[in-house]
């Protein structure tokens, strides 16, 4: 690891302040991508800005007729939280599924969410259910936030202050997992709202996560497995790599998408 | 250099560190409490487990700084008055080991899922809690078999 300057920020506002400061700077929120990242000398921020003491950025409310998610809430306290499985399980059930306990103990939803690694879990459930990623600066819809690898809308300097996610009629989770890292080789996130269906894939896109068209059209005449037969993903535009190729891939997403609106349709 | 200060194993600590010292460093290095062990640099091994505030984290992916004032247990801190925690003795009558290496990090580990999930636990919940703790020698039967062992025993 490159040596950095260490700052610490009680809170959100002082975080941004800090931020607009210091040249080069990252935020660190539970530091389980932003660390092991560092250490292989992959990423060398000049500064670091530690917002694990930012009570203001921590919590679970609804607001209205949304859940609402502060940053720095850990995957532990998401999968654990009653108003969470009582309002969208769905999103309980996938905070449990990342990686270990010791990991689930630290990560947190906002340091995933602008990390957007395209295998991560988070990022598929923001946008099949239409989450708003609030901002020091901004609302930005999922549909518009994650935009590549690694990729989002964010600026430098731009804080994740909560992600509000509308809440879905039926909504599940269906991973297939990296055995070593638990991170997605394929992961569906899928979410009825009204009429709306969305579909969301993430672990299998050579882009990162994306919607899968299809599937939300057959799902929206019909919110059934049945609804499936015969719809199926394209491996033109999936990764391959030492784990799956992307004509694996491309069969495990309908794969998983079958399992997730059984799922959905079983709760 | 930044001074932090913590409590570790019941005892007030501190130090003047390089920002860059991971919590697993400033224990085994500054402290030379090494028991904590580094068996990774991917943060899956789970060698390096330890209690922060009650909870098990990897402290091969923390900066020392992010605990100042937190309260630490780290393996020598589980045994009292010469005596091994309940389930340090499991994991030895149960041969839960072979080199070693990886035990701390499954001792505190294991501790820790007693702490969340009580004093019963069965085959299924123990390997499914250990996911993020890896051991190259055992084949993991001995470990699970030590770890439902130590859980009963802890309620004694
Ligand atoms: C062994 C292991 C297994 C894992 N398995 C999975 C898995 O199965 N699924 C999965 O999804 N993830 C997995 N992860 C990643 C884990 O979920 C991380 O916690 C997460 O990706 C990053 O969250 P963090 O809080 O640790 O962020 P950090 O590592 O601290 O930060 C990540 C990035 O986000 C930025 N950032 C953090 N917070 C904010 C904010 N509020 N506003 C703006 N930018 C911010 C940081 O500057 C940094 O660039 C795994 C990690 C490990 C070590
Ligand atoms: S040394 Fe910490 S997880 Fe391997
Ligand atoms: S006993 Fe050798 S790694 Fe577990």
């Amino acid at each position: 690891m490159y040596a950095f300057n260490y700052n610490r920020a009680e809170t959100a506002r002082k975080a941004v302040n800090l931020a607009g400061k210091l040249e080069d700077a990252k935020f660190l929120a539970g530091g389980q991508t932003l660390l092991p990242t560092m250490k292989q000398r992959l990423a060398s921020p000049g500064g670091l800005i530690d917002l694990s003491a930012a009570a203001d950025l921590k919590g679970i409310e609804m607001k209205g007729r949304n859940l609402v998610i502060g940053a720095m809430t850990r995957h532990v306290d998401v999968a654990t939280s009653e108003l969470v499985k009582e309002k969208i399980p769905a999103l309980a059930d996938l905070a449990g599924m990342i990686g270990d306990p010791a990991v689930r103990n630290r990560g947190t939803i906002g340091g995933s969410v602008a990390n957007d690694d395209p295998a991560a879990d988070y990022p598929a459930a923001c946008l099949a259910l239409n989450a708003t990623i609030i901002t020091n600066k901004r609302k930005i819809p999922a549909d518009e936030f994650f935009t590549g690898l690694f990729e989002t809308a964010l600026e430098d300097g731009e804080l994740i202050v909560k992600i509000s996610f509308p809440l879905p009629n039926k909504a599940a989770y269906e991973k297939f997992r990296n055995p070593a890292s638990r991170y997605a080789i394929v992961g569906v996130f899928v979410a009825k709202k009204g009429k709306d269906v969305r579909v969301a894939v993430t672990g299998a896109g050579a882009n990162g996560v994306f919607r899968a068209s299809n599937f939300e059209a057959a799902l929206t005449a019909k919110f059934h497995v049945k609804a499936l037969e015969g719809i199926s993903a394209k491996a033109e535009g999936l990764n391959s790599d030492i784990h799956a190729d992307a004509a694996y891939r491309a069969h495990l997403i309908g794969v998983m998408a079958r399992r997730a609106v059984a799922k959905a349709n079983a709760k | 250099m930044p001074k932090v200060s913590m409590t570790v194993n019941g005892k007030a600590v501190s130090g003047n560190i390089d920002s860059r010292t991971l919590l697993v460093q400033f224990l085994r290095e500054t402290l030379r409490l090494t028991g904590t062990h580094v068996g990774c640099d991917t943060s899956q091994c789970g060698c390096c487990v330890v209690h922060v505030n009650g909870t098990a984290i990897k402290s091969c992916t923390t900066l020392a700084l992010s605990h100042e004032g937190a309260n630490v247990t780290t393996i020598e801190g589980l045994a009292h008055d010469g005596k091994l925690h309940p389930m340090q003795e499991a994991f030895r009558e149960n041969h839960g080991l072979q080199c070693g290496f990886c035990t701390p990090g499954m001792i505190m580990t294991a501790v820790d899922i007693v702490n969340r999930k009580g004093n019963k636990l069965d085959e299924q919940t123990i390997r499914h809690e250990l996911e993020g703790n890896i051991c190259r020698c055992t084949g993991y039967h001995n470990i699970v078999k030590a770890v439902a062992a130590g859980a009963e025993a802890m309620a004694k």
